[in-house]
């Protein structure tokens, strides 16, 4: 057997949430919960906490499982159904951030009611200027005289951040906006005075905050841990990269199956279209892209567990190249085979699209990957 | 991508690695290492060395002198050989006609031909394209008529590989006019050496002699030379062109053709060129991706799932990353391209080259590569394959 197959706790994580996006999450519910208030359901976030969900890739102190591959597992089940809560806000990032840079105390304060659902994290890392620099970090924590700190500066694009309970925040305790050293991770209540969160509908469905600390004060114990707040916040972000690109997966899975069945049966000069070679050739080519982005994801997956950082860059690199590119070439032939009725809204061809489209923007898009594997790997 | 070992497969790494040493050709390990033209000898010596430990044809059953090894096993010996740059293994015996003879052969044909396959007394050559059956190979032409316990065959087959070192031939011929064209068709194994047959060279666009035309003329072939019944040689040809058996053989030369471009840019200062750094890196990602999809077509096949039709797409994605790794080899070279020199790939070659000496073959490898996206069913062929027997994607004219 390969390291790369899954093993029986993976496949049966597989099976669960396979079972429940099928049976649970159609379309129209999807959609419905988007056009929600808060944009998601909160009673399908309490079955993610009864089924095990919250818990995956946490620390197994605090009764967390798996890695990288459980991720992996969940997330493409997600991308087939377009789903919405906010796992990978919440529990890949924020309190990923926390598991990685917070002491003992911390993370069972933090996490373990995360992990029942109780809480809700978001992970204020990006900033109007920094794309997908992740060392650009104008927001500074001030240290004040009688303990604890002062947090000025201006997060944007935080996934969830309007619905979190706390916010876990890069600031700068030292150094220049661009250097790597200096950077620390904050915990901070949004509902705290000199906090302003903005929320806002994303063009994929999902729920994100710019969020204004002007002067917020902290208390001395928010600071998290002494660890390299650039190093945890660097492999959080290659670990929301890997998950996108199992999410990919899903998504294009999904669009594939749409467009080969509505070839098949959607006729036109007397015939199905999926008999014209112009046509065929092309699907052939979306489902080369998804075999060929699933077995890269299917290899490569485990490297971003991997104790070497380099190992773990050039794997999600690689992955997310691929992943991009293939997920372009799916999500745009997909709306050109079906024709029309895939621009409209109702139909969700547009929508797996959309979401393809905006994720190829996260993380690092193509070419960073491109330019951060050309260093590691050539 | 990292395989773990278990012990006995590390201790096999250790023995093949001593064998390969000990016992691989160095100038045939040159020659794979330059991306050079290999000869007849480099491929057939290094199969003989690995047939007396017999590791000759390890994924033929091991009934027939296969090995019984995990698919784990079966890429480590392929990765552990290609990254040594010894010669690829021989194709046409040991992976086209082998498994038509283990699976349709009478017990007195396998006795008589797979031996000399596994030993590498045998070259073998494919006679299937004709001048006028290419993508459409069911309408081939050449004859054969049945006269007593004999066939008489009368043809020409073309672009046939490397057929000037070849001792047998496997043919497909018609034999009845009658019914579909793919009805009348019987396959045939031919001796190269009976009289009648002729053998033109065709010389490639960059020089090199690597296909063949072969004429038959009134070639008498014994009724026992043929296989399975007559007219039923289409379902073995199709057998034949299915086969898949998931080598790496294009991952290791992938993985060359990556490390001669990375030591050319680095030589033309191109590491600092952002759009060619770009180019190269997603080229090596796409040879990482190629490798992955082996690996997991290999698990697949391990957990008993047949990958079939579904693996002609890594014939589309190997060929088309071949040319994109010759081509971006041209674009590092420059203008240096230019220079023709003759037998630049062959061994051997001895006077000075004008520009650097890696220069020289990277035109003709580029002007080569252009035939692997026609040849063993063209790409478009690959793409209708998968699009009716992977995807059910057909037009459905007859019903509503």
């Amino acid at each position: 057997m390969f390291d790369f197959e899954a093993d029986e706790g993976q496949r049966l994580l597989g099976e669960s949430v396979q079972r429940f996006v099928e049976r649970d999450y159609g379309f129209a519910v999807r959609q419905e919960a988007v056009a929600s208030e808060e944009g998601w359901r909160r009673e399908v976030w309490r079955r993610f906490a009864e089924l095990g969900w919250l818990a995956v890739g946490l620390p197994q102190a605090l009764g967390g499982f798996g890695g990288a591959r459980e991720t992996a597992v969940l997330m493409e089940s997600f991308g087939r159904a377009l789903v919405v809560e906010p796992w990978l806000a919440s529990v890949a990032m924020a309190s990923r951030a926390v598991a990685l840079a917070g002491d003992a105390a911390r993370k069972e304060e933090l996490l373990a009611p995360a992990m029942r659902g109780e809480t809700l994290l978001a992970l204020a890392w990006a900033e109007p200027a920094s794309r997908y620099d992740l060392a650009h970090v104008a927001t500074r924590a001030e240290r004040l005289a009688g303990g604890g700190w002062r947090l000025r500066g201006r997060k944007g694009l935080v996934l969830n951040g309007a619905a979190a309970d706390r916010l876990v925040v890069t600031a700068r305790i030292a150094g220049a906006t661009t250097e790597k050293e200096g950077i620390a991770l904050f915990v901070a209540d949004p509902a705290a005075e000199g906090v302003a969160v903005q929320g806002y509908a994303t063009n994929d469905g999902g729920r994100a905050a710019e969020v204004v600390f002007d002067g917020a004060a902290l208390d001395e114990g928010a600071m998290l841990g002494e660890a390299d707040g650039f190093a945890a916040i660097e492999e959080v972000m290659d670990r929301a990269a890997a998950a996108v690109c199992a999410e990919s997966l899903g998504l294009m899975a999904a669009l594939n199956e749409m467009t080969f069945d509505y070839a098949r049966t959607r006729r036109q000069f007397d015939q199905a279209i999926a008999g014209f070679q112009a046509l065929q050739h092309r699907m052939v080519d979306m489902f080369v892209a998804l075999e060929e982005s699933r077995s890269l994801v299917a290899v490569a997956t485990g490297d971003v567990d991997s104790a070497d950082g380099d190992e773990r860059r050039r794997a999600v690199s690689a992955m997310k190249v691929q992943c991009d590119k293939a997920g372009r070439k799916v999500g745009q032939e997909a709306i050109q085979l079906h024709g029309g009725i895939a621009m409209t809204d109702d139909y969700a061809a547009g929508h797996y699209f959309k979401r393809l489209s905006v994720i190829a923007r996260l993380f690092g898009d193509l070419d960073w990957h491109l330019e951060r594997y050309a260093t590691l790997a050539l | 991508m990292k395989i773990t070992l278990a012990p006995e497969d590390e201790a096999f790494r250790t023995e093949l690695a001593a064998y390969i040493e000990a016992e691989c050709d160095g100038g045939a390990r040159e020659r794979v290492r330059r991306g050079q033209p290999l000869e007849k000898a480099d491929q057939v010596n290094w199969h003989r060395k690995l047939a007396r430990k017999g590791w000759s044809c390890p994924h033929w059953p091991v009934e027939v002198g296969g090995c019984d090894w995990t698919p784990v096993r079966h890429w480590l010996f392929e990765a552990e050989c290609g990254e040594a740059c010894c010669p690829p293994p021989i194709p046409f015996g040991p992976e086209m006609v082998a498994p038509v003879l283990w699976t349709f052969g009478t017990n007195e044909q396998k006795a008589r031909h797979l031996p000399g396959i596994l030993a590498g007394d045998v070259w073998w050559a494919q006679g299937y394209s004709e001048p006028g059956a290419g993508s459409d190979l069911a309408s081939l032409s050449t004859r054969a008529r049945r006269e007593g316990d004999r066939y008489i065959v009368n043809g020409t087959k073309t672009w046939t590989t490397l057929a000037h070192w070849a001792d047998w031939i496997f043919v497909l011929v018609r034999t009845s006019s009658e019914g579909r064209k793919q009805q009348g068709i019987t396959f045939l194994l031919v001796d190269m050496k009976t009289p009648g047959i002729s053998l033109t060279p065709i010389i490639t666009m960059e020089g090199g002699h690597e296909v063949n035309q072969v004429v038959f003329d009134d070639v008498a072939v014994p009724v026992a030379n043929r296989i399975d019944e007559e007219n039923r040689g289409w379902t073995v040809a199709k057998f034949l062109l299915s086969y898949e058996r998931f080598n790496m053989a294009g991952i290791p030369e992938a993985r060359r053709q990556l490390r001669r471009l990375k030591a050319i840019a680095h030589d033309q200062g191109l590491m600092d060129d952002i759009r060619f750094r770009a180019r190269l890196a997603d080229a090596a990602i796409q040879v990482q991706t190629l490798e992955a999809t082996m690996l997991r077509l290999l698990g697949k096949a391990s957990a008993g799932t047949d990958p079939g039709d579904e693996a002609s797409y890594i014939k589309i994605r190997g060929t088309e990353i071949d040319q994109l790794l010759t081509e971006l080899a041209m674009e590092a070279v420059g203008p240096y391209v230019l220079p023709f020199v003759p037998q630049a790939g062959e061994a051997g070659r001895n006077e000075e080259a004008p520009g650097p000496d890696y220069a020289a073959p990277v035109a003709p490898a580029y002007f080569n590569t252009r035939k692997v996206t026609i040849y063993g069913g063209s790409n478009e062929i690959q793409r209708n394959i998968i699009a009716k027997q992977v995807l059910g994607l057909t037009g459905g004219r007859a019903h509503v």
